[in-house]
Formats: structure tokens, C-alpha cells, sequence
């Protein structure tokens, strides 16, 4: 079984309201796997019950189950802190905090009780390397990440989550809310890290999915219509549905 | 012949009209504010001056001097006019209020936003409007008949004092500053706080080390406010603190705080003396601590805005 990531029919309600009806999909180790579909169909839902975001929401209800590495993470046995350490998340908005470029990257290290000086400083280095904003900030590390702009903003954030070292990385829409040449920045760096991380993308982006992912799952009114290898799904799509989608005939 | 279409632009129109009436009378009433500011301020000043300036007092023992007794003259014939016995009453029911309330202050602010429901934050929210409303003779009145008795026979002493003046202001600053904290915390962006779990971090570090950390600046904010409440407040400090216009020996024993001796004196004394001039200048200091309490909340607002 090389799949890292396992959902079986998952379900999830806010309040009566059926968001996720039954997704059935899993992801393999490593690589990227877009999710796309028009607004509101669930997406973000879905992308929030792998690092069990949702559970911060009142009211919400989810069954089915969802297993990341052979664990299920949905069993009284997980701890959602050591599952957010594993399972990183990028959000739409990019939302540093008000601090400052090192302590945005050092958070996830320092909350986790890293003290270290030295390992903190490498990691950094790292990962803000691997974001892709090193060369543009290095020189100003405790400067406030809110000086920055949004594009470099977003990819502090990305750094901030590859800081703490996770085997899944979900984002949300991260290049929404940018220009062309940071969305493409965001875009190459992806592909510089897919062979290390297991990557859940969400975008309204068709181009976007069918250049950087190597999976694609069609979601439609809270239900998954097609999933499977990226070329796949766009060339020859199995269902009208997905068809009609990626050719501009609704959504 | 006229044209009607000209005539009609080139005429002032009736909401063209309404608008400069409308501006004329807030411009009036913002005038009228600082007119009466203005003349309290330069009334209180050149009142409080006159000490220094018509009875010769200097200022050096006005601010350092430990006797307080305007109406009798020393041996070379001037009044003693030491203030400070005074000025520390009040920074110490001041400090020691601001100090007792703000843990409170905090630990019932992120209860309210953080903890309760949305009913028990609802109800904890009016106790707190509640608190604001009650007039200050009554926290006088409830200090007088239970802090007094209590800090007597726990600590000792005759139960008046800065001790028992800063228990009563710290239940009086209390809500202020609990709900100026609770308006800081929320405004919080909420996406901190997701960012702060989706690293994995706990609710308890993601509320030290994110919220209060991005609240700080408000909640100094609201710190100031309380101070600059809990110097301003008179009646209910007078009931409690003993009144003896002496320098302080310790939290226990009688001691006094500028509004108290303000209020004590300011019936008994005649305009144009001696001892109603030394009144109008601990006013004066009074004044100058409020208008330092608002310089210093503009420079942390200032500060905040920049990080
Ligand atoms: N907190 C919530 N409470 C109640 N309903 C919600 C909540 N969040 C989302 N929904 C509903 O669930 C459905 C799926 O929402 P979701 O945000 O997952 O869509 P999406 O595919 O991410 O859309 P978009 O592309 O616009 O981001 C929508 O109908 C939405 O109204
Ligand atoms: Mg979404």
C-alpha cells in the first residue's frame, strides 16, 4: 500500500448542513495533489479534516475515516498538537504574525521546545531557502514580517511550516490573494520540494493545478466526481461533470 | 433672458445648504469644548501657581516637602506646603490598585473571549457594565463597612490606610480594565490564532505566546486607563484612606492622596489664601498626572500601531 494518506467515506456536517458527502480518495507519499472544483463545493472543508481544523468549529460533526501514515487520526488516541506538527498548513490569507521574519520561522520550533540557538538559526536558513525568500529577506531577519509583501508574506508562511519538519503540507488557495510573478514564485518553489512532502494544494487555478500537480481530484457539491492522475483528468476526463468544469462550462 | 439651468446650478441647493449649517454647529460645539477646557486648564494653572509665584513657596518643597500645613507658618514665618506625603499616597493606592487588578483583569478577559460561551461571556459582560454604573460613595461606603474592619483585624493597624484605599480602587478599575483588555483581545485578528494551532501549537501557548503577545500594546493601554482612573478618584479613597496628611509609615496607617486633601480642604479654606492657592496647586498636579496618563496611552497607541 503506498498511499500516505486514506479517507473512506467521510462525511462531515455543519450543524444539519452536509458539507462532505462521503470522499473516498487518498493521496500517495510524496508529490503534489490538487484539489479543484467550483466555490463552496467543500474543498477547504475537506483540505481542514486532514490536519482536523474543523474541529475548532462548533457544531461540526464528521465521520468515515481518515488514516495519514497508518494512523487514524481521528481516534481518541491522537493528539491534534502532534497531528498539527505533522500535517502543516498554508492558509489563503498570509498570515504572519506580528512579529518578526525569525520568530515567525522559529514558532512551530520554539512552541515544539527547541531552544537551541544554533539548530533554530540552521533551520531558518533552511527553510526560508526552501520557501524560496531567503535571498530577499536575509539581511532584515528581525524586521516585522508584516513590512513585507504579501507575496513574500505568503512564502514566510510556507517557510514557518516547513520549519517544523512535516510529512504533509496542506494550502489553501496560497496564491489567491497574489500577483502572477509571486503566484509563479509559490508555483516553482512547490516543485522544488514535491520529492520531500506529501502536498495537498487547493485552486480555483485549472492552469495552475494542471502544471504542478501529479494528482487531481474534481470535487462537485460536496461530493468527490473524479480523481486520478493529473493528465488524466484533464485530457481525457472520465465524467461529463469534470469535463464541462475544466472546460469552462460552469463553475 | 435667464437661463433656468444655470441659474439653478450656479444658486446654492437646499443639501448644499443643510450641509454648511451642519458643519457650522459641530464646528460650534468643538469650539465650545475647548473654550472650556482651555479656560479650566489656565484657571487651575494660574490658580496653582499663585503658590509659588504670590505666596512664595517654593516649588522644590512643594514636590520634596513632608509637612503639610498650610495655615500654620514655620519658624522663619513661611506656611509648610509639603506635598509629598500626598503625592506618594496617591501613586501608592494607584500602583498597588493597577497591580492587584491586572491579573484579574487578564485572567477574566481571556476567560470572557477565550473560555465562557457566548451566554456566560454575555453575563459576565454586564456584571462588569454593572460595576462601571455603581457611583463611587457606595464603593466607599462597602469599603468603609467591610475593607476597613477586614484589613484590621487581618493586618492589623487601624484598618485606614493606602492598603485598604488601593482594595477598594482595585474593585473600582477593576471592570475598566477588564473590559478595555477584553476589547484588545478581541481584536486579535482570529487568523492568528488558527495560524498558532495549525503549527501545533497547544490553546494555553497559543494564547501567551500570540494573543496576549499581539494585545500587549492595548492592554498597557488599558493598565493606563485604570491608573488614571484610580488617581482621579476622590470620594471613595477619602472614606477609607484615614486622612492625615503625614507621610505614610507603611500601607497601614492613616494616610491621605491629593484628591482626598482636595476634598477635605477645599470647603474649608477662603479664595485668595494661603491654603486655598496650595489646594489649587495639588489640582494642578492632578491635572498635569492626567494629561501625562494620555500622552503616555498616545505614545503606546503610537508604538502599537508600528510593530
Ligand atoms: N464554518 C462553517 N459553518 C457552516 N457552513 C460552512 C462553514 N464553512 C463552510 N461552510 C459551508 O460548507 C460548504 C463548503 O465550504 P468550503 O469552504 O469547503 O468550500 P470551498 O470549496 O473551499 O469554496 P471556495 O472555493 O469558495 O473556498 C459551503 O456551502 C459553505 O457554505
Ligand atoms: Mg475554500
Amino acid at each position: 500500500m503506498d498511499d500516505f494518506i486514506t479517507t473512506k467515506d467521510v462525511h462531515l456536517y455543519y450543524g444539519e448542513k452536509e458539507a462532505l458527502k462521503g470522499i473516498t480518495l487518498s493521496f500517495p507519499n510524496k508529490g503534489i495533489n490538487a484539489l479543484i472544483g467550483p466555490s463552496g463545493c467543500g474543498k477547504s472543508t475537506y483540505l481542514r479534516t486532514l490536519n482536523r481544523m474543523n474541529d475548532l468549529i462548533p457544531g461540526v460533526k464528521i465521520t468515515g475515516s481518515i488514516m495519514i501514515n497508518g494512523q487514524d487520526i481521528y481516534s481518541p488516541k491522537t493528539d491534534t498538537v502532534d497531528l498539527r506538527k505533522k500535517v502543516g498548513m498554508v492558509f489563503q490569507q498570509p498570515n504572519p504574525f506580528p512579529f518578526s521574519i525569525y520568530e515567525n520561522v522559529t514558532y512551530g520550533l520554539r512552541i515544539a521546545g527547541v531552544k537551541d540557538k544554533q539548530i533554530l538559526d540552521e533551520r531558518v536558513e533552511q527553510s526560508l531557502k526552501q520557501a524560496a525568500v531567503w535571498d530577499e529577506v536575509k539581511d532584515d531577519l528581525r524586521k516585522s514580517a508584516l513590512s513585507l509583501s504579501g507575496g513574500q508574506q505568503q512564502r514566510v508562511c510556507i517557510a514557518r511550516v516547513l520549519a517544523v519538519q512535516p510529512d504533509v503540507v496542506l494550502l489553501d488557495e496560497p496564491t489567491s490573494a497574489l500577483d502572477p510573478v509571486s503566484s509563479g514564485l509559490i508555483e516553482d518553489m512547490l516543485l522544488t520540494i514535491r520529492d520531500k512532502y506529501t502536498i495537498v494544494i487547493v485552486t480555483h487555478n485549472l492552469q495552475q493545478a494542471s502544471r504542478i500537480s501529479d494528482k487531481t481530484a474534481f470535487f462537485l457539491n460536496g461530493e468527490l466526481i473524479e480523481a486520478g492522475k493529473t493528465k488524466n483528468l484533464f485530457l481525457n476526463p472520465e465524467r461529463q461533470e469534470t469535463d464541462d468544469y475544466i472546460s469552462g462550462r460552469f463553475g | 433672458m435667464e437661463d433656468p439651468i444655470k441659474s439653478k446650478i450656479q444658486s446654492t441647493s437646499k443639501e448644499t445648504r443643510q450641509d454648511i449649517l451642519g458643519r457650522c454647529l459641530t464646528y460650534l460645539c468643538i469650539g465650545l469644548i475647548v473654550a472650556i477646557v482651555l479656560s479650566i486648564f489656565i484657571f487651575v494653572a494660574s490658580k496653582g501657581i499663585a503658590t509659588f509665584t504670590v505666596n512664595k513657596a517654593s516649588l522644590w518643597e512643594f514636590l520634596t516637602g513632608k509637612n503639610w500645613n498650610p495655615t500654620v507658618t514655620d519658624a522663619s514665618g513661611k506656611p509648610q506646603l509639603g506635598a509629598l506625603p500626598m503625592i506618594t499616597g496617591s501613586f501608592g493606592v494607584t500602583i498597588l490598585a493597577v497591580i492587584f487588578a491586572t491579573p484579574f483583569a487578564i485572567g477574566t478577559a481571556l476567560y470572557m473571549t477565550e473560555v465562557s460561551s457566548k451566554k456566560g461571556e454575555k453575563i459576565l459582560q454586564s456584571v462588569i457594565e454593572l460595576l462601571v454604573g455603581i457611583p463611587s460613595v457606595v464603593y466607599g461606603f462597602i469599603g468603609l463597612s467591610v475593607i476597613v474592619p477586614f484589613v484590621r483585624t487581618h493586618f492589623g493597624g487601624s484598618g485606614y490606610g493606602i492598603l485598604s484605599g488601593s482594595f477598594v480602587l482595585f474593585v473600582m478599575v477593576l471592570p475598566t480594565v477588564t473590559s478595555m483588555t477584553v476589547d484588545s483581545l478581541r481584536a486579535v485578528p482570529r487568523y492568528y490564532k488558527e495560524a498558532s494551532l495549525a503549527l501545533g501549537a497547544t490553546r494555553w501557548q497559543t494564547i501567551y505566546k500570540v494573543l496576549l503577545r499581539s494585545a500587549t500594546s492595548g492592554i498597557l493601554t488599558a493598565i493606563i486607563f485604570g491608573m488614571a482612573r484610580a488617581f482621579g478618584e476622590a470620594l471613595a479613597v477619602q472614606m477609607v484612606i484615614g486622612n492625615a496628611a503625614i507621610m505614610p509609615k507603611g500601607l497601614l496607617s492613616s494616610a491621605s492622596t491629593l484628591t482626598s486633601v482636595l476634598t477635605m480642604g477645599i470647603g474649608n479654606t477662603v479664595m485668595g489664601t494661603v491654603g486655598n492657592n496650595a489646594l489649587w496647586s495639588l489640582a494642578l498636579i492632578l491635572l498635569l498626572m492626567s494629561l501625562i496618563f494620555n500622552i503616555v496611552v498616545r505614545l503606546i497607541g503610537r508604538k502599537g500601531r508600528m510593530d
